[in-house]
Parts: structure tokens; C-alpha cells; sequence
């Protein structure tokens, strides 16, 4: 294991928080409860930081899974939520491994510039959640090639800021496939042209965090033939990829709430004092820090060595899963305890610890739910028997 | 500017082209706490290094008049210092400067103001630039002297705490700021120009800018490759020699007042008492 100190990363985290400094706690907790964070996203997308992982023959910086990964831990531990905008950054890579020449050429500029926004993912739907072979969402394909789809999907976040959607569409029946994963396509669909045909409609979700998240109704949404990514029937496998990526990434955003946890629990703890002495000198409140601590460090390992199994090409879901089970669990750890360390004054908003106590709160459940990481690890890995 | 730099450009044109040299420092990050070294007597730099504040402002002033003058001409980073220090110049590179040339030499470790603008001096010389900025001080020996020092040893006007800066028709002309208010100064290029941190907003680095910057022209030269005499650099060349160091003096007891309404009139006893009002 080679855990030498690496410039080009602390490069990068240098250059995350100087942009970060920009958007201090006042700027979140006015935008609270649900406007968009646009001018922090603009800024992000104009230096280029959400096109990291794009090629720098795409017009993107090509950097590593780590190198990515540590741009959104940075903005989390620096007090912002990459939750506006994590998905422009990887949402991409189904276009990028299962895109033809024509998509990627056409696509992945635009995006890499800001001209195009690609962070609304189309997957769950009201009836099928985890469960995503169950999607009911349906492409039929038409005469022409082209393609007319009806259904709905739920907990589609930013679709209101995105203009790019990648949508999971079943394009065959399920009772009409040999396994049920198959018969399921992926597309990119123009959410513009959509909305202004009259054929899609987002209806916000107000959630207990600010996070964009929505509610989108097809129907009738016409998508031309080119609009299918990768093979037709094939697309449940072509987003697992991209999912695991977000797990790596979201890992990364809990390790940076955890340090921004961790810090101003630790800080707090050595200046407030109570009953004549600073309260972290009672291991009550001191002990829940450090353990926390201790969590994040471990979570952390995981962390990078999810991403660095998925830079050498090698096999890394269970790693990418657990790296997001140990991290979400570290930072809801690290959450409670600066909240039990501040008290009265973690409940107020002016300390951003319950706005960020709020956010880090999601991750214990999407992208994916831990109970699932642990029935994958139990059945997949351990090779015990199915638990659902 | 002088026409012999600018070969085969047209006149119009060539008001417009310069070469802008950025002279920066590496300083302990300002959020750690400084340690001087006793045997030394210099200042322990072995931990995180960063851009000196000050010159991330002088650094961005030279960009921008880059920029204004349609991305033409070129920002040269200049420093002296241990070759760690083109790790805080990359910022500089990041931001969009050009190159780095940085002067490191062992013969030139503790150099004091004499010795430092001696060497930089030598630099500056090889690189004929029109515009010679500085940020006006370093927040760690907060010296504020060195571009006077240089400007000396290279004949040329300088113009400090510049807190706007225009170039025009050969000319720097800067709002200098005062105790009162603002003097207006103009300089006939070259010149050296010191900047407070009043004079714009710094850019932080791009990711393409922090990418690139590692494939940009980053020379560390010695003594001898800027034609300097070794004993007129480092301790050998300095005029002054620092005897003793002591951490500032405690404050002395304090008085805090917590404010149950009745602060102001705690504090004007205060006063009273010590016959100050």
C-alpha cells in the first residue's frame, strides 16, 4: 500500500476550497428551503471541476476516479453540498463507456463546457424503487426507429437544472424477457424539447433537505433513434457502471462531511466550557468525536481503494458499495456527535451544523439504501442466501 | 517601452505587448503558527507553504492587463527562495502566469533585504520586462521594502501601494493610497509597481488552470546561471545580521466583559478609572 502524500491531489484540494470559500454558510442557509444553489454550480461548471472525469480529448480534465473523488469531498468538508451538482459529473460515464462515436462527440463537449447540463438520472419510479427491474416506464419503438415513451419516474433530482436526462426505459416486457434485467434500455432524452412539446412535466418534491429533487411524468415523449444508448435491451447493465462511480463519489462527499463534522465538533469542544472546564474534557462528549473520527479513517481506506480498483479496470462494486455504507455511517456518526457537542446551539441555523446534519442524512439512503449494500454483501459476496 | 525588445512589431501594436514580471514569495500558510528557528534565526518554513497573499493580488493585476491588452504579452513569475517554494508559484502558473523562474542556490539561504533585492535584481535584469510588480509587503517579515530596493538597484521608478493600476501609452499611472486619501502617480515603463490588496478581487485556479499549470515553463536557476557573485548574496551578502529574537511581549491582563446590558457602562469605568476619557 502506498499512502505517500500526493501534490497533485492537494493541488486540487486547494483549488476546491478557494472556489469554496466563495460560498460560505450565509449563501446555503439563504438559499434554504429549496432554491437551487445556481451561482455555486456556475462557478463549479465554468472552472471545469464537474467535467473531471470527462476526457481531455472530450474537453474535459481526465482525471482519475480519486482525483474526482477528492473534489467532492473538499466541497463537502468545506461546508457546501455536492449534492447540487455531483451528477454532472458522472452521469456522463454511461455515455462515455456505452455511447457510440456520434454521442460522445456531439455530447460530451457540450457538457464538459456547461453548455449542456446532464445531472437528472431517470430511474425510480413510484411503484419500483430499489427494485429496478420492476420499472414500468415503457419506450416503444416505432416504425420509423423512433421511440414513444410513457410512464413516470420519482426522486429525480435537478431535474429542474438539468437540460439532459438519462432515462431507464423498459423496451420489452418483463414477462416477455429470459431475466428480468434484460429488455431494459437506456436513453438520452432532451428534457427541453420535452417540456416545450408538452409531453413532460416536473413537479417538485419538497424534502426535509434542500435538493432539487422532483417528480417526472412521460408522456408521450418522443425520442428520436439515436436517442438509445448502447445496446437496446441492454441498459440496466450499461448504468450499473455509472452507479458504482456515484458510490465512490458520494463515499467521497460523506468523508468531507464527516472532517467538517469532526472539526467543529473538536473545535467546540476546546473552547466551550462548562461547569469550569471545556466540555471535551468530559469523555462523554469527547469519545463520540473520536470514534467518529476513527470511522471516517476507515471508511476512508475503503474509499480510495474502491476508486483505485475502478482506475485499474478491475472488478469494484462491493468495494464502491461498502466504501459508501462505511462512509454514509461515518458521517452520520460524525453529524450526531457535533450536534450532541454543540448542544442548544447545533439546532440553530447559524451554526450550519442542522442544515449539514440534514444533508449528510440522505446518504444512509440513496443512491442506494444500506440495508441493500449489506443484503449485496450477503448474498453476493458471502454467498448466503437471498434476504428480499 | 523600448522598440529594440519588440523587433518587427508595429508601433500601434506594440504599446499593447509587454512583458510583465510578477516577483512573489513562498510564506508559511497563514493559518499556522510561525516558528522562528533559534539556531538560524530565521523562520522555520518546513511546513505548508503558500503564495504570499499580497502577491496573489499582484499576480492577478498582471493577468488583467494581459487580458485587456487582448491575451498578448507574458506574466513571468519570479522568486527567490528554496526550490519548494514553485509549489506556491504553481498557484501563480495555475491562475494563468506563464512561466516561473525561481532562484534557488544554497549561497543564497538568509538573505537579507540587501542580499534578496540584490539577487532578484540580477533576475529581473535577464528578463527586460516593462512591468515589475510586487505585492506591497509579505505577511511574514512584512517588510514592505524590497520593491524599493529593487527598483533601486535597477534604476528604475516605482510606484507603491498602487490600489489601481492603468497602463497606457508607455506609462503606469497609479491611485496610490494614503493616510487621507489618494495621490495619482505616473511612472515612464519600465517601472516597478507594489500593489496593496485593495487593487482587485484575486481569481482562484481553474481545474484546467491547475492542470495546466504543471506543463508550464517552470526554470529554477542558480547564482551563477543569473550572473550573480555569491558574496553578494545569502548571509555572506546581507548588511545586517539579526541578534536576538523574542516572542512579542504577552498583553498583560485583560478584562472581559460579558454583556448583560451593562457593557458600555462597565466600559466607560473603566476608562474613567484610568483617566482616559
Amino acid at each position: 500500500m502506498d499512502f505517500t502524500f500526493d501534490p497533485d491531489l492537494e493541488e486540487i484540494r486547494t483549488g476546491v476550497r478557494d472556489l469554496c470559500s466563495k460560498f460560505p454558510g450565509e449563501y446555503w442557509r439563504a438559499l434554504e428551503p429549496s432554491t437551487y444553489p445556481s451561482e455555486f454550480v456556475d462557478a463549479l461548471t465554468q472552472d471545469g471541476w464537474l467535467a473531471a472525469l470527462i476526457p481531455e480529448q472530450y474537453g474535459g480534465a481526465g482525471l482519475t476516479m480519486t482525483a474526482a473523488s477528492v473534489i467532492m469531498e473538499e466541497i463537502n468538508a468545506s461546508g457546501c453540498n455536492s449534492g447540487a451538482c455531483h451528477a454532472q459529473m458522472y452521469t456522463m460515464g454511461t455515455i462515455l463507456r456505452h455511447g457510440s462515436d456520434e454521442q460522445k462527440q456531439h455530447y460530451l463537449p457540450k457538457i464538459a463546457s456547461g453548455e449542456l447540463r446532464l445531472q437528472a438520472f431517470g430511474v425510480t419510479e413510484p411503484t419500483a424503487g430499489s427494485d429496478t427491474t420492476k420499472i414500468s416506464t415503457f419506450a416503444e419503438k416505432r416504425a420509423d426507429g423512433s421511440w414513444l415513451v410513457n410512464g413516470q419516474k420519482i426522486w429525480t433530482s435537478r431535474a429542474e437544472h438539468s437540460d439532459l436526462m438519462l432515462l431507464l426505459a423498459r423496451t420489452t416486457p418483463a414477462d416477455q424477457v429470459e431475466k428480468r434485467t434484460d429488455g431494459i434500455s437506456t436513453f438520452i432524452v432532451d428534457m427541453k424539447a420535452a417540456l416545450t412539446a408538452g409531453t413532460m412535466t416536473i413537479r417538485p418534491i419538497k424534502t426535509l433537505m434542500n435538493h432539487a429533487t422532483t417528480e417526472v411524468f412521460l408522456d408521450g415523449v418522443e425520442l428520436p433513434a439515436e436517442a438509445l444508448v448502447g445496446v437496446e435491451g441492454q441498459g440496466f447493465k450499461a448504468i450499473l457502471g455509472g452507479m458504482n462511480a456515484e458510490r465512490i463519489l458520494i463515499a467521497a462527499e460523506c468523508i468531507g462531511d464527516s472532517r467538517w463534522f469532526i472539526e467543529k465538533a473538536a473545535a467546540y469542544s476546546n473552547e466551550r466550557e462548562v461547569f469550569g472546564r471545556k466540555i471535551g474534557a468530559n469523555q462523554g462528549v469527547q469519545f463520540p468525536i473520536a470514534r467518529a473520527y476513527a470511522a471516517m479513517e476507515a471508511a476512508n481506506l475503503m474509499r480510495y481503494k474502491a476508486a483505485w480498483l475502478y482506475e485499474q479496470g478491475q472488478a469494484h462494486g462491493s468495494e464502491a458499495n461498502m466504501a459508501k455504507l462505511l462512509a454514509s455511517e461515518a458521517s452520520w456518526a460524525a453529524a450526531n456527535a457535533c450536534l450532541d457537542t454543540h448542544g442548544g446551539f447545533g439546532f440553530a441555523e447559524e451554526y450550519d451544523i442542522e442544515r449539514k446534519f440534514r444533508e449528510t442524512r440522505l446518504y444512509s439512503v440513496a443512491p442506494v439504501s444500506n440495508n441493500l449494500v449489506l443484503a449485496f454483501l450477503g448474498q453476493n459476496v458471502l454467498g448466503m442466501p437471498r434476504s428480499y | 517601452m523600448s522598440d529594440n525588445r519588440r523587433p518587427g512589431v508595429p508601433d500601434g501594436l506594440d504599446s499593447l505587448i509587454m512583458k510583465i514580471a510578477v516577483c512573489v514569495k513562498q510564506v508559511p500558510e497563514a493559518t499556522g503558527q510561525r516558528k522562528i528557528d533559534p539556531s538560524s534565526k530565521r523562520l522555520d518554513r518546513s511546513g505548508e507553504g503558500a503564495l504570499n497573499q499580497y502577491d496573489v493580488n499582484a499576480v492577478e493585476e498582471a493577468l488583467r492587463i494581459k487580458e485587456a491588452n487582448g491575451d498578448q504579452g507574458e506574466v513571468v513569475l519570479i522568486s527567490l527562495g528554496p526550490e519548494s517554494a514553485l509549489d506556491a508559484m504553481r498557484k501563480g502558473l495555475a491562475m494563468g502566469a506563464d512561466r516561473a523562474v525561481l532562484v534557488s542556490d544554497a549561497a543564497a539561504a538568509g538573505s537579507d533585504l540587501v542580499a534578496t533585492s540584490y539577487a532578484l535584481a540580477q533576475a529581473l535584469a535577464r528578463e527586460s520586462a516593462d512591468l515589475i510588480l510586487f505585492g506591497q509587503q509579505s505577511n511574514d517579515s512584512d517588510g514592505a521594502l524590497l520593491w524599493a530596493a529593487v527598483a533601486d538597484r535597477l534604476k528604475l521608478p516605482v510606484i507603491s501601494q498602487a490600489a489601481e493600476l492603468t497602463i497606457a501609452g508607455g506609462k503606469a499611472r497609479a491611485k496610490r493610497q494614503t493616510e487621507f486619501g489618494y495621490d495619482v502617480v505616473e511612472a515612464t515603463l519600465p517601472a516597478v509597481v507594489a500593489v496593496s490588496d485593495a487593487i482587485n478581487e484575486p481569481r482562484y485556479p481553474s481545474l484546467k488552470g491547475i492542470m495546466g499549470a504543471k506543463k508550464k515553463p517552470q526554470d529554477i536557476l542558480s547564482l551563477a546561471d543569473i550572473g550573480a557573485e555569491t558574496g553578494r548574496a545569502g548571509e555572506a551578502g546581507s548588511r545586517t545580521e539579526v541578534l536576538t529574537l523574542n516572542a512579542p511581549p504577552s498583553r498583560g491582563s485583560s478584562q472581559k466583559i460579558e454583556d448583560d446590558g451593562s457593557a458600555a457602562e462597565q466600559i466607560l469605568a473603566f476608562l474613567v478609572e484610568r483617566k482616559l476619557v
